[in-house]
């Protein structure tokens, strides 16, 4: 029981050229299909074993929604098919269906329903349904007055009322409050001890890797990996940081500059990079590691004083550390026009685990208001992992030497 | 036409189809005072303005009757039932496109969905007709024993409906220029089966391509069981039950086979 099979699995969505072309293709059979196809999985194999945990990892447009719409049965795959074996509770969208005019208590019985329950065997089971989902007396009030994590409560508590076999998780749990977070994804657990298969959907490294026992990596609708939760994360992290540098070059081309950079332009950043200990240009670095920020700077007019500065940010856009030339008093004196400067600012990185972000200013004084040649916001991105220390917590790298004495 | 596979979802999810023709109609007067009552006035309201309009500004007659009600009988025969054959065929419509949340991200039987709108448009339909027969009786008009030989014409009618709802809800979802003309047509077929007026008004030759027309045997067979007390036209309506198997048939058949193109498409 709780078997998932998942064998050569691949999903494509015709496209017609014209909204006429597919009432051309169903009238005329014999003239051959109209429509191509747009694959957004394809060949994708795996197997859960009864009982084992598995997380379903992959950014956004990877085909993993697609995935577990084909696992659950909402759509019909092109190629290949799933087998399961055992019952399945899937947690992918919780609250749908509900009636904003019906009761707490009403919804939960059509929620149910939807799951293939009787009215009988919900009335069975509406106690701890309502214990579960512990919101008092707004049970018997319309969904209209329940804020979204109450509706959550209840849509949780109804689609894991019975224990599956299997147990098919989207980041839907995400939303709601802490409390409650924490107390269905106890019931996850409890669940998995008593030997529910889990397939889990998720972002959160944290919850990959309490839970599950191996993860599978989805990138652009194929199995791009699969293996021990920890290293699957790694990857995955290495593989956002390229491709977050990617849109930003992107974004230069499509001429997007106006909203990351700005400036009169008499100066510009030509190329940065961030170099390792033997020169090499690296986008993951380790915690500690030595690295040198190298920035090409092009005059395109001559310039009397040049100031360059650079800011390292987190992942939500607060400053790390941020120094400029002017502060280090290495400013520029009649840099003429055509010429390149290149700077290099070595220094070791101790940062936490995560991505971070570069801007860069080319100004005339420290302050970037009074000549500001050029202010470039994301110029690179990079990623930093600890490979080599043990586990710490934060976003920077203060290693203590520890003394302890005991008396 | 229905596979065992598909009975067996139906069975399955019986609480959920139950369940929801029961919240549909609660649904519908949850907030409004008179409730139910509504699903009562309306039609009501309908049977007046043409009794009105017809029998008294337009002194149509019917032709051998001359109950005073002969007329408001003669209208509900035809309106109640082919009320219940449009909102069948309104609702069977859109029925994929208005649940098109639902289909997409949860797995459960699709047939449940023209099994839900069929039963609410009989529940709907009980209502009213059964306030109909109500009238009948009070007022003397019951046909007595006749009368239950329209259950095969209610029948007939419904597979009929099924059939083309079902083709017309599939055919929506890929082509939304299906529900548009649907409405339209419904609207002219309204008009072309003598429903509100009499087919002894009509001149001869559009009278003889009314054979064309699978509705007006169906709603003649109302009319003459519960005006005239005179049987159905057995002879007009089987044609007409072997078009609706085939609708039902091919209606199905189109459902299996774009029930998986469908989810993708919506």
């Amino acid at each position: 029981m709780g078997l998932i099979t998942v064998s050569g699995l691949g999903k494509a969505y015709k496209t017609y050229p014209t909204r006429l072309s597919r009432l051309a293709e169903w009238l005329l059979p014999m003239r051959g299909p109209r429509h191509a196809l747009k694959w957004v999985l394809r060949d994708v194999s795996f197997q859960v074993a009864p009982g084992e945990a598995v997380g379903l990892i992959g950014i956004n447009g990877a085909g993993k929604s697609t995935l577990l719409k084909l696992i659950t049965g909402t759509t019909q795959p092109t190629t290949g098919g799933v087998a399961m074996h055992g019952s399945v509770a899937a947690l992918l969208e919780l609250g749908m269906g509900f009636h904003p005019d019906f009761t707490g208590r009403q919804n939960a019985y059509m929620a149910g329903q939807l799951l293939g329950m009787t009215a009988e065997q919900i009335t069975v089971l509406m106690p701890q349904i309502e214990a579960f989902a512990d919101i008092g007396e707004y049970m018997d009030q319309p969904v209209r007055v329940y804020s979204s994590g109450m509706q959550m409560r209840v849509a949780f508590s109804v689609a894991t009322a019975r224990r599956p076999d299997i147990l098919i998780v989207d980041e839907a749990l995400s939303v709601g409050d802490a409390y409650f977070q924490h107390k269905s994804f106890d019931r996850i657990r409890q669940f998995r001890k008593e030997g529910t298969t889990l397939l889990l959907v998720s972002h959160d490294k944290q919850a990959i890797q309490s839970v599950c026992d191996r993860a599978i990596l989805l990138d652009g609708g194929r199995l791009a990996r699969e293996g021990r939760p920890e290293e699957i994360m790694d990857y995955y992290n290495a593989m956002i940081a390229e491709r977050e540098n990617d849109t930003v070059r992107q974004q230069e081309a499509a001429g997007g500059k106006v909203q990351t950079v700005s400036g009169t332009g008499e100066a510009t950043v030509a190329d940065i990079a961030l170099l390792d200990e033997t020169g090499e240009r690296v986008e993951v670095v380790d915690v500690g590691s030595a690295v040198i920020l190298e920035i090409r700077v092009r005059a395109h007019a001559p310039i009397p004083r040049m100031v360059l500065g650079y800011m390292i940010k987190d992942r939500l856009g607060q400053p790390m550390y941020g120094t400029n030339t002017h502060l280090k008093e290495l400013p520029l004196d009649d840099v003429r026009a055509g010429e390149d400067v290149v700077y290099r600012f070595a220094f070791p990185m101790n940062l936490g685990p995560g991505t971070y972000s570069v801007a860069t200013a080319i100004v005339s004084t420290e302050t970037h208001l009074v000549n500001n040649y050029e202010w470039r916001d994301l110029a690179l991105v990079f990623t930093v992992m600890n490979m080599r220390r043990p586990h710490f917590e934060g976003s920077a790298w203060l290693d203590p030497a520890v003394e302890i004495q005991r008396t | 036409m229905i596979s065992p596979l598909m009975l067996r979802g139906l069975w399955a999810y019986r609480g959920f189809v139950l369940g929801s023709v029961k919240r549909e109609f609660q649904s519908k007067y949850a907030n409004a005072v008179l409730g139910a009552v509504w699903s009562v006035l309306s039609p009501l309201a309908m049977i007046l303005v043409y009794t009105v309009i017809f029998s008294e500004v337009m002194r149509t007659k019917l032709p051998g009757a001359d109950s005073g009600f002969a007329y408001s009988i003669y209208l509900c025969a035809g309106i109640l039932t082919w009320g219940l054959f449009a909102e069948i065929i309104a609702r069977g419509q859109s029925m994929f496109i208005e649940q098109a949340n639902l289909i997409k991200k949860i797995s459960f039987p699709r047939i449940c969905l023209p099994l839900i709108v069929v039963l609410n448009a009989l529940v709907n339909f009980g209502i009213i007709f059964g306030l109909f027969l109500v009238f009948l009786i009070a007022t003397g008009n019951f046909p007595g024993w006749i009368f239950f030989t329209l259950l095969p014409v209610l029948v007939v009618q419904v597979l009929l409906a099924i059939g083309l709802a079902m083709i017309a809800g599939v055919l929506n979802v890929f082509f939304r220029d299906v529900g548009q003309f649907v409405t339209i047509a419904m609207q002219f077929w309204f008009w072309l089966t003598p429903i509100v007026y009499p087919i002894s008004i009509l001149p001869a030759q559009v009278r003889s391509m009314l054979v064309w027309n699978p509705m007006a045997p169906l709603i003649g067979a109302y009319q003459s069981v519960l005006v005239h007390g005179t049987a159905p036209d057995w002879a007009a309506i089987w044609p007409v039950a072997v078009l609706a198997l085939l609708l039902c048939v091919f209606g199905m058949r189109l459902f299996r086979k774009r029930a998986g193109e469908m989810v993708d498409e919506l």
